[in-house]
């Protein structure tokens, strides 16, 4: 599932940041990086802790396979990105363990697994390695809060509904019976399927609207 | 010995590794609209995990004690190297069964079941043989899984599905049901 972007244009601009955020967003319209959207998404404070450190090994490997696209070798460029990323996978690894010990232990293997988050070796192969590093860095950027207000979103759907809370905070009274169902696996599938099925809603609505005008 | 089986049912059904771990699903939404390709891939699946746990056993017991902050490197670029070099020799000696197997081979490698596999087993600190059980139950877990849900969808061909729930919504939905079913099996206790 690797996105066939044309030859970019040259000059860095404004469109380079805002694609990711939604027009191109890497897991509603790409598909990408379903695994940790799905897994890390049963609390809000898990959600963002996942959506920063994969931004944080976004950024740093399109810059720095923005910056070696000249010295790369083309028959080994991929063994090269993934070199890369695992490198500063295994930076951030270290630093969530060092800076917040209890969201490093729920996420568990799922920060090493951003490794393998097919989001960051797209943006490598598709742009990063083409394009100047300012270029790539907004890239990385707006992919990466593109990818990280999905996780927000559907760990705080997920959240309130499957725990009465938002980032522990208990919201509702004690009458509210959780829907323990949305913290549980079967709720990560449910949650992205019906906000795919409101997006294509939507979109229908959108083209139905603009044939009656 | 009902150690390595009870790891072995625990990866197959209780901690199934599409279902509950959310680990491949790249081939579960993918390559699952005919039974025949899933079952393909889910045994190329069960042999690049087996592969996958003898390389992370032997990294883990000879080489990573001195180093462990390279795990993540190595486990990447030996498993990706070791996949390579089989599906050469598989080409080499077995023509026929490279032709069942062979182009999943290197996309196996990329899928995050593999080095979900290879972490797992090394937060949990398998052995040799209880590591082998692990990836086989793993390995028919994700072909289970696979096999289920492209039989799903060879019958939703003919349904009549919702204009805008077709393509990846009513998929998501049928696998939240599904998952909803292997909850089921969390009455049987976890394996660690």
């Amino acid at each position: 599932m690797t996105s066939t972007a044309p030859a970019p244009p040259a000059p860095a601009s404004l469109e380079d940041l805002t694609r990711g955020l939604w027009r191109e967003n890497p897991v509603l319209v790409q598909m990408l990086g379903l695994c940790p959207t799905l897994a890390v998404t049963n609390a809000v404070a898990n959600g963002i802790a996942m959506g920063l450190a994969t931004t944080f090994v976004l950024l740093g490997s399109s810059l720095m396979v923005a910056s070696l696209r000249r010295f790369i070798p083309n028959e080994v460029r991929i063994t090269s990105y993934v070199l890369i990323i695992a490198t500063f996978v295994t930076i951030a690894d270290f630093v969530l363990e060092a800076l917040v010990p209890g969201i490093h232990k729920q996420l568990g293997a799922f920060i090493a697994l951003i490794v393998v988050n097919c989001i960051i070796l797209g943006r490598a192969e598709a742009f990063a390695s083409r394009v100047t590093v300012r270029r790539a860095a907004l890239d990385a950027i707006g992919m990466g809060a593109g990818f990280t207000a999905i996780l927000l979103l559907m760990s705080a759907t997920r959240e309130v509904l499957g725990s009465g809370a938002l980032l522990g905070h208990p919201l509702f009274g004690p009458g509210f019976e959780p829907w323990v169902i949305m913290v549980l696996p079967p709720g990560g599938f449910l949650t992205l399927g019906i906000l795919l099925l409101l997006l294509a809603w939507r979109a229908k609505r959108r083209s139905l609207g603009g044939r009656s005008r | 010995m009902s150690d390595l089986i009870w790891i072995l049912v625990s990866a197959l059904l209780v901690n199934n590794f599409t279902l509950t771990l959310f680990l491949g699903l790249c081939p579960f939404f993918g390559v699952t609209s005919k039974i025949a390709t899933a079952v393909r891939l889910g045994l190329a699946n069960v042999f690049v995990l087996l592969l996958t746990a003898l390389c992370a056993w032997f990294l883990n017991r000879f080489v990573l004690g001195a180093a462990p902050y390279l795990r993540l490197i190595s486990f990447i670029v030996v498993i990706a190297s070791v996949v390579q070099v089989v599906e050469m020799a598989i080409k080499k000696w077995s023509p026929a069964l490279f032709r069942a197997l062979g182009i999943y081979l290197p996309l196996i490698t990329t899928n995050c079941a593999i080095l979900g596999l290879a972490i797992f087993q090394t937060n949990r600190g398998y052995g040799f043989w209880q590591g082998m059980a692990f990836a086989l139950g793993a390995g028919f877990g994700l072909t289970l899984a696979l096999v289920l849900m492209a039989s799903i969808r060879e019958r939703l061909e003919v349904a009549d599905v919702p204009a805008v729930a077709r393509g990846t919504a009513i998929v998501l939905i049928i696998a939240a049901c599904l998952s909803l079913a292997f909850m089921g099996f969390a009455g049987l206790g976890t394996a660690t």
